[in-house]
């Protein structure tokens, strides 16, 4: 998987820079470097702007410099003390965790039926599923929330996550993975006995471990990050998730952009985090989702 | 019972058993939200008192809404001015990344790591850069330089791009990544071939890397477009104080859907805007899988 897509590269690379370098060519490459070089580094600025206001008092948050002068954690202790910012961690953390779960079972559970089951109605199924992705959540969110107002949901964890629990973009993507499962396995693991729900989690599962750790990724990013749904479900403080009370704390805050900037990098900085442990993995993925999604 | 059955019967058993959930998921979280959505944009409803039937009247209501034409065009212009913004900076990007090799992971990584940022987070960061005086990182750099201070999301003509800035910038990575995949996916023989046949980097890159590209393209196309219209985390955040404002300069249709919706409690009007957000989305996505795919 890893060196799949490096096998043509080796060649061009010899193509474009294994020949007698001449000096222009170089020079070419140098300037080529600066400039993503320095392109890069204005990408991650507001990152780094975000981080180093953090760190800063009051008083110096108006200077353009990014290495605080006394870089101070105050920020995070006052942020921190104040208890919300704590539970909307705790929720966000608890609504990303399930829903991912939830995905990674259900979208596989039915992208390996669509793929490896002959079945009247598979067509249709597959056909329904995947047409659902051209519907808008905005368009679902009215009626969404007066299902969540009939059956009680408002304002709760459940509320929050149920209409994330599948996706048809996973299960198209698990259903293209599934495909490279060879079909032998399959039926080499019936003739030993096992049942069909035992093939599916021992033997295909395992097969298609980098697909779910994509899929993983995007649904705990997409659940962490959103903001639409879980501002409209949640009315108490309490429920909030991290962008929906990040939203509000900011207008609270008013001027105190030290303060803002703090909640800011504790909803990002975790993502960062494992973005930085996983990067090879987590950009294998992407490319995998998005080429294959 | 389930002993008597053929292998393949059992199969189908299974199969439904698999399924039975997930398709009682979808029927009712998706299918019948979206014909309930399309059945509510034909009545009047405040939440509160009876559902009486409206008729087209919320369409009407929308067709004379001059709000509705200025979000309209807001909309459009988010698409139009972030698709291609986007496809060729990532473009450009990808294209010279792919062509070095010191450091190419390091490089790569910055590009990224946008992506992983959530964008109501980023919308705060960006508000506070496009303060003004003494608070702002732009214009405390502007006036650095002695230039003189600019109203980014005060003035109704800069507020929109100033707002379109941090979503482009925090997609910028993805597509990096996947046309950079996309390049590499372009076997090299035929850069071999243009090498023999000597002809310059201009003609490779028109006539063999873009073409070949073109299925990366209009994925990217297809993709970016779907999120610029449908932008509304980093609007509402970085005008929370008058959302969609100045003067609705950058009200985009899911900011004038929610405000409708849960706001002004008018859920019919607010269903027909998502209806109108859903042709849209499908008309604009089926026009450019036409043009892009076709020859």
């Amino acid at each position: 998987m890893v060196a799949a897509p490096d096998v043509p590269r080796a060649s061009s690379d010899a193509l474009l820079n294994a020949q007698p370098a001449p000096k222009s060519r170089n020079m070419g490459q140098i300037i080529r470097w600066l400039v993503l070089f320095f392109g890069g580094i204005l990408m991650v600025m507001p990152i780094a702007y975000m981080i180093s206001t953090s760190l800063k008092w009051p008083h110096e948050v108006y200077n353009v410099n990014l290495i605080p002068e006394e870089p101070t954690i105050e920020n995070y202790t006052f942020v921190l003390e104040d208890g919300r910012f704590y539970w909307w961690f705790v929720n966000s953390i608890i609504i990303a965790t399930i829903t991912t779960i939830s995905n990674l079972l259900f979208d596989s559970l039915v992208g390996y039926t669509l793929c490896k089951f002959r079945f009247p109605g598979r067509t249709i199924v597959f056909i329904a599923i995947l047409s659902t992705l051209m519907i808008p959540t905005e368009m679902l969110v009215i009626p969404w929330y007066l299902m969540s107002q009939s059956f009680g949901w408002l304002d709760s964890y459940w509320g929050i996550m149920f209409p994330g629990m599948m996706t048809a973009f996973g299960t198209f993507l698990m259903k293209q993975f599934f495909e490279s499962v060879p079909d032998d396995f399959i039926e080499a693991a019936r003739i030993d006995g096992l049942n069909e729900l035992q093939i599916w989690w021992t033997v295909a599962m395992p097969l298609v471990k980098p697909a779910l750790a994509a899929l993983a990724i995007f649904v705990f990013l997409g659940n962490w990050t959103a903001f639409l749904w879980p501002l409209i479900v949640t009315n108490s403080v309490d429920m909030y998730t991290i962008p929906v009370g990040l939203s509000g704390f900011g207008d609270e805050a008013d001027v105190a952009w030290e303060l803002i900037m703090t909640g800011a990098a504790i909803s990002t900085i975790p993502t960062l985090v494992v973005f930085l442990i996983f990067q090879r993995f987590i950009i294998r993925g992407v490319v995998m989702a998005g080429l294959k999604g | 019972m389930y002993r008597n059955l053929t292998i393949r019967q059992k199969q189908i058993v299974w199969a439904w058993g698999f399924l039975a959930l997930p398709v009682i998921f979808y029927v009712v979280i998706r299918f019948y939200p979206t014909g309930n959505a399309i059945v509510i944009s034909f009545q009047n409803w405040n939440l509160l008192g009876d559902r009486t039937w409206a008729g087209l009247e919320n369409y009407k209501k929308l067709w004379n809404d001059p709000v509705f034409w200025k979000v309209f065009q807001n909309t459009f212009l988010y698409l139009l001015i972030g698709t291609p913004l986007s496809l060729i900076l990532s473009f450009v990007i990808a294209y010279h990344l792919d062509k070095l090799r010191f450091m190419h992971g390091f490089l790569r990584m910055l590009y990224f790591l946008p992506f992983m940022t959530s964008a109501v987070a980023m919308a705060w960061v960006w508000r506070w850069f496009y303060q003004d005086v003494p608070i702002g990182l732009f214009n405390n750099i502007l006036a650095g330089f002695g230039i003189p201070q600019i109203a980014f999301l005060q003035s109704t003509t800069n507020a929109l791009p100033s707002v379109l800035a941090p979503a482009v910038w925090a997609g910028l990575g993805f597509q990096v990544i996947i046309f950079m995949a996309g390049i590499r996916a372009i076997p090299t023989s035929y850069y071999e071939a243009a090498k023999i046949d000597g002809v310059g980097w201009w003609t490779v890159l028109t006539q063999i890397t873009l073409p070949l590209l073109r299925p990366t393209i209009v994925f990217i196309v297809v993709f970016s477009s779907i999120g610029f219209l449908r932008i509304f985390d980093h609007v509402f955040n970085m005008t929370t104080n008058n959302p969609g404002g100045p003067l609705n300069s950058t009200k985009p249709l899911v900011l004038m859907i929610y405000d409708t919706a849960f706001n002004g409690f008018d859920m019919g009007y607010a269903a027909a805007q998502t209806v109108v957000l859903f042709t849209i989305l499908l008309v604009v996505s089926l026009i450019q899988l036409r043009l892009l795919r076709s020859n």
